[in-house]
């Protein structure tokens, strides 16, 4: 009946044998890499050209509007809740920009109706959860109706953007060293990254995300403002959503209501490879990004095979999935009693 | 409580048909011509069909306390591998016989990963939602199969006065109207529900039954596929289907059934179904673009979802009940 | 042992004191008139049954009840809380039983989170970790800040939960159960730190049922019983005999329709079931029982002693991991509920609510459940079979209102509890396990329960009466297993058999009758 020793020798804190302590924690995003860099391996090795600088740099220029958007789904996944709306607010804000531009707006005010648009749209979602106890599943359904039937009342055909500066940063692009250009999709779907990984590793409000997908009714009693912490997931992923959405509008210069349908799906996709736990509490933006690399990876070694047919995509998606979920079940199994 | 549950969306549903009166007069009127019932009321029941199937079997899954992405998927796949089979061997009764025993292998699956897996319904079935659309296309090849099939132009273009569709629906509502009364099946499930701890120590095979409901609603799904292909005589593996799992989980929340499981109510479904296909038609017939139906579609769920809210209904129509000692 | 000097502090002003505190629920009165006094430096023990009013006199004071009449002081100062946030503010930190933080976060942001450290705007990290450390080490804790708390055994996790409840400089520490899931070594650390903090002049109040760690810690104690202050002792001046019979009570509610059962079976040769050193790790100690045809099994011992245990091992809700069980000379294998079920064992949980009763389904639904879950999906109870079954329990029980239809969630608590054992006597069991059957309900109720357990037995069926109260226990059972600490310590059996002894054995002061 001896008790384990809760009181450990004095040993030196803090500096852990790495080995011990990453395993748990980082494993689904390390598997997600690893997956990474296998099909990429795989495709260097069976198609020439294949493993260049330029193809990685493709994939985070063809993913750029994705990444942002899978950025912002992590936040909503990690307390806990899901966002279905974000591939309507996609496409609703390259329809406002196209509208808008069209109309003879500034491109700065576009960007800032856009951004504002999704922020509200987060926000009447976040209040629909929240405050009504509405479930999260239905609310941003109803956000995914309500944003994709707007885009159809502002034009039911696609509209292309001629305006000036969003054509220049368009096609902009950026040399690096190893004869690799990227676009500013890329920097700025990079910059959302670093910023969301301070905000969810070094604010308050970051933390306060973490402690709700962890436990809502603890974090209450810890007394962090948790009301607050789900709102705000919602109005993130709506800015994001519409961050997202100017970015495609770069991409492809046009507004247009289908755009981006089924987006929702490949960035749950995105962030479930990358590790996070849909039930909330445990994941890291960086895993949706190389979880959005992975699918982008996917797609590209398709579009190599040439004879394989794109619908292939969707299956090995789902496979991933399957894998990645039972992944997750056996290391939240091996976790010590609760 | 039931009755007061569908009041909401009942009166939703009367509205928009008294909308539709106004607009167009002539809107309740029925005519027989060569034997077939015609009229606007038909039509929103036949165009409802497959949505009315699919959410009876969604509404069993959500008492459960699960939810099932898949269903569009699986309809798509449904109506790829009839027109495939019957484009091949002219086969209709034995394309769709082997597309819904593949449907019920298929529901088999999301029930084995909910069931005996343990994972979370909504992701349990994402993974069949993503990656069936994919087996879909494999199934066709990517192509749009067309058929040309008496038999199978029948399931959802026929006509037996009223349309086919409406009276394979119905004939199921029925069905699972009276499976649920007759056997114990309703009421193990809303036990299951309710209270799982409670239904395990009672005895019940939970797993068993979520294992029905998810078979049950892919089968439904199914059914639903092979209406959506044969109406337009072929198969479509990328649009068939396309978000009727959406429209399907509104009906039911529409129709007062909590997606937190439990107590259900398949008349609310059918009222569900119904005010989602009205609101389509309704859009049309006033005339506003067709396009928009979302804007509508979303309005009346937000609506009617507040309305239903429990928070709402707490904060401004139950008196709070502590204070009353005091 | 300080107590002694420590139990008399009249000089000291009482840091948190209540006065005439009483909180209403809807028909009950939860607390009545409670007067309550904390001083600074001392452990002061919460002492009661279930339902005595321990969880809301905590939850009064920390303001997650409002209370409907009375005073809260905090030095002196008339205080009214909304919530535990702001008690926590006043520095009235508490301790709950299941840990309420947040395992996927690590040791650091749980004892920091809300009040961390921030340098330009950002959670300095390595400050964080410091400030944790050194608060860790405060209560003796020596373990990598940076860990996940869910990497570690929940003894620590309360630990750090305490550690958390200390940084925000409480000067009240309310620990609600903190040692039910601990072992000893587990608990005696618990202590250690419990006494550091003592020593720094906080005033901790202890909620426990386990008698040896009152007597081990607390300075001061003080016992409630359906709501209203039994006594307030020093715990050097009180003995365990006195102490169990003010929380327990003599509830002198002796009814006249059961008498206690004078005739003693004299049990069949062959046991119905037998247990042979049937335990499991960290929920009860293996044990050995003999249940036979016609015979009452009374369970006693205080909350927290293993009865519920006891009782879910036999059902297979819970798997044993050591020792067999015997049923009807054969060796049963308990996977689970279904299998004791076919085998025709029958258990009522003492959470009616949580894993009893389906609330929201009709009274008949709920009475045929488990026969519906016998015969499968397929073969629905008929209708009128149900119909006479229901109409027939009603009437044998007296379940009110008379209704088939009516909604179980919308019974009182002792209709309810008729309901589901209802649910298990239309089922034929040969043994039926009632887990306080009579918890929570009013008088009458509680004597047609007792009743019909004694008539069940006569028409041969084995039950185990499991019960927080003794004279309930003693006046059914024709043999009584005593529990203490997830142990059986004793059987008794007999005529002879008084609420007295088996308080006794409880308290752990008489004689062990070997079983």
């Amino acid at each position: 009946m001896t008790a384990p020793p809760l009181v450990a020798p004095p040993r030196e804190k803090t500096r852990v044998p790495l080995t011990s302590r990453v395993p748990s924690r980082f494993l689904p995003v390390i598997a997600t890499f690893v997956v990474f860099v296998l099909t990429f391996g795989a495709g260097s090795i069976r198609y020439e050209g294949f493993a260049t600088g330029q193809v990685v740099a493709n994939l985070f220029i063809d993913n750029a509007f994705l990444i942002v958007v899978a950025v912002g789904m992590t936040f909503v996944i990690l307390t806990g809740g899901i966002d279905l709306s974000v591939g309507s607010v996609v496409a609703l804000s390259t329809m406002i920009a196209a509208a808008t531009l069209r109309a003879g707006w500034p491109a700065w005010l576009v960007i800032l109706a856009v951004l504002a648009t999704g922020a509200l749209l987060g926000l009447g979602m976040g209040v629909m959860v929240h405050r009504f106890g509405v479930q999260p599943f239905i609310a941003t359904l109803a956000g995914m109706f309500l944003a994709r039937g707007l885009c159809f009342v502002i034009s039911v055909e696609s509209v292309s953007i001629k305006d000036g500066t969003f054509r220049d940063i368009a096609l902009a692009s950026i040399e690096l060293p190893g004869e690799v250009a990227i676009t500013y999709g890329v920097v700025i779907a990079l910059i959302v990254v670093a910023v969301a990984a301070y905000v969810l590793h070094l604010t308050r409000f970051g933390r306060t995300v973490y402690a709700v997908g962890g436990s809502e009714s603890s974090a209450t009693l810890m007394g962090l403002r948790t009301g607050r912490v789900k709102v705000g997931v919602y109005v993130i992923s709506g800015f994001c959503s519409a961050l997202g959405g100017l970015l495609f509008s770069f991409y492809m210069l046009s507004g247009y209501s289908l755009h981006a349908v089924g987006l929702e799906l490949d960035a749950i996709a995105a962030v479930v490879v990358g590790g996070t736990l849909l039930a909330g509490g445990v994941g890291y933006v960086v895993g949706s990004v190389v979880g959005v690399l992975v699918l982008g990876t996917v797609q590209t070694l398709i579009s190599f095979e040439g004879t394989l047919s794109s619908w292939w995509t969707k299956i090995v998606i789902g496979v991933l999935l399957l894998a990645f979920i039972a992944l997750q079940r056996l290391i939240v199994r091996r976790q010590p009693v609760k | 409580m039931t009755r007061s549950r569908l009041l909401w969306p009942l009166l939703a549903l009367v509205a928009l048909l008294l909308l539709n009166l106004v607009f167009t007069p002539s809107f309740f009127a029925l005519r027989i011509q060569d034997g077939h019932l015609f009229g606007s009321l038909v039509d929103i029941l036949r165009n409802g069909a497959p949505t009315l199937l699919i959410a009876l079997g969604m509404t069993l899954v959500i008492a459960t306390r699960g939810i099932d992405l898949s269903v569009g998927a699986v309809a798509a796949i449904a109506g790829a591998v009839t027109c495939t089979h019957i484009a091949t061997t002219g086969d209709a009764i034995g394309g769709m016989a082997l597309a819904l025993g593949l449907c019920a292998v298929l529901g088999l699956w999301n029930g084995f990963l909910v069931s005996v897996i343990g994972i979370q319904p909504i992701i349990a079935t994402l993974v069949l939602m993503t990656a069936g659309r994919g087996m879909a296309m494999l199934v066709t090849e990517g192509q749009i199969v067309t058929v040309n099939n008496d038999v199978f132009a029948k399931v959802g273009a026929g006509f037996l006065v009223l349309p086919i569709a409406i009276l394979i629906s119905l004939a199921v509502l029925a069905g699972v109207a009276l499976l649920t009364r007759r056997t114990a099946l309703g009421m193990l499930i809303e036990a299951v529900g309710v209270n799982p701890e409670a239904s395990r120590l009672a005895g019940v095979r939970s797993r068993t039954i979520i294992w029905t409901v998810y078979v049950f609603s892919a089968l439904c799904a199914g059914v639903a596929g092979l209406m959506i292909a044969s109406n337009v005589n072929a198969a479509d593996a990328n649009n068939a289907g396309l978000w009727i799992e959406m429209d399907a989980i509104l009906a039911v929340v529409i129709g007062g059934t909590s997606l937190a499981g439990g107590r259900y109510s398949l008349t609310g479904t059918l009222i569900g179904a119904l005010v989602i296909q009205t609101l389509t038609t309704t859009v049309y017939t006033i005339g506003v673009p067709p396009e928009t139906t979302l804007v509508f579609k979303a309005a009346v769920v937000i609506v009617v979802c507040l309305l239903q809210a429990p928070r709402l209904t707490r904060t401004f129509r139950v008196p709070v009940p502590q204070k009353a000692g005091a | 042992m300080l107590a002694d000097e420590r139990s008399a502090p009249s000089d000291t002003a009482p840091l948190v004191e209540l006065q005439g505190i009483t909180v209403t629920f809807p028909g009950v009165k939860a607390l009545d008139e409670v007067d309550f006094r904390l001083l600074p430096g001392e452990v002061h023990a919460l002492l009661g049954e279930n339902g005595a009013g321990k969880s809301t006199l905590i939850k009064a004071l920390t303001g997650v009840h409002a209370t409907d009449a009375g005073e809260i002081r905090l030095a002196g100062v008339p205080v009214s809380f909304h919530g535990p946030a702001q008690a926590q503010d006043a520095g009235i930190s508490t301790v709950y039983q299941e840990v309420n933080l947040c395992t996927n976060l690590s040791v650091a942001e749980n004892i920091l989170l809300g009040r961390e450290p921030r340098r330009f705007g950002a959670i300095d990290g390595r400050a964080m970790r410091a400030r944790a450390a050194e608060l860790l080490s405060r209560i003796g804790l020596h373990i990598d800040p940076g860990s996940a708390l869910g990497s570690h055994p929940i003894a620590v996790q309360q630990l750090v939960a305490i550690a958390r409840a200390v940084a925000v400089d409480a000067r009240v520490l309310i620990l609600d159960e903190p040692t039910s899931s601990l072992d000893a070594g587990e608990v005696a650390e618990l202590f250690r730190i419990v006494r550091v903090l003592r020593d720094e002049g906080v005033a901790i109040l202890f909620v426990s049922h386990f008698l040896d760690q009152v007597y081990e810690i607390a300075d001061r104690l003080t016992v409630l019983r359906n709501g209203k202050v039994v006594g307030e002792y020093a715990t050097a001046k009180v003995g365990r005999l006195e102490l169990v019979r003010a929380m327990i009570g003599r509830d002198l509610t002796v009814l006249d329709e059961v008498e206690r059962r004078s005739e003693r079976r004299v049990p069949s040769e062959e046991p119905l079931l037998r247990a042979e050193n049937l335990g499991r790790a960290g929920s009860i100690a293996p044990f050995d029982l003999e249940l036979h045809p016609g015979e009452v099994v009374g369970v006693a011992g205080l909350l927290g002693s293993g009865r519920t245990e006891l009782a879910r091992l036999l059902f297979g809700a819970d798997r044993a991991d050591s020792g067999h069980v015997y049923f009807d000379g054969k060796i049963l294998k308990l996977r689970g509920p279904r299998s004791a079920i076919a085998h025709g064992i029958a258990f009522t949980s003492e959470d009616r609510k949580a894993e009893g009763l389906v609330a929201d389904l009709t009274v008949r639904d709920n009475l045929i459940l488990a026969m519906q879950a016998a015969r499968g999906w397929a073969r629905q109870v008929p209708r009128r079979t149900a119909d006479e079954l229901v109409a027939k329990y009603v009437e044998a029980l007296d379940i009110r209102p008379a209704d088939a239809d009516a909604v179980v969630g919308t019974l009182s608590g002792g209709n309810q509890q008729k309901v589901l054992l209802a649910r298990w006597l239309v089922t034929r069991p040969k043994l039926l396990i009632l887990d306080e059957p009579t918890r929570g309900i009013d008088v009458g109720a509680k004597a047609q329960i007792q009743k019909v357990v004694a008539d069940l037995a006569a028409e041969g069926m084995a039950v185990v009466f499991i019960s927080a109260e003794l004279e309930e226990v003693v006046r059914v059972s024709d043999r009584v297993v005593v529990l203490r600490d997830r142990r059986k310590i004793a059987e008794v059996s007999g005529t002879e058999v008084t609420v007295d002894d088996v308080v006794a054995l409880i308290a752990g002061e008489a004689e062990k009758v070997p079983s």
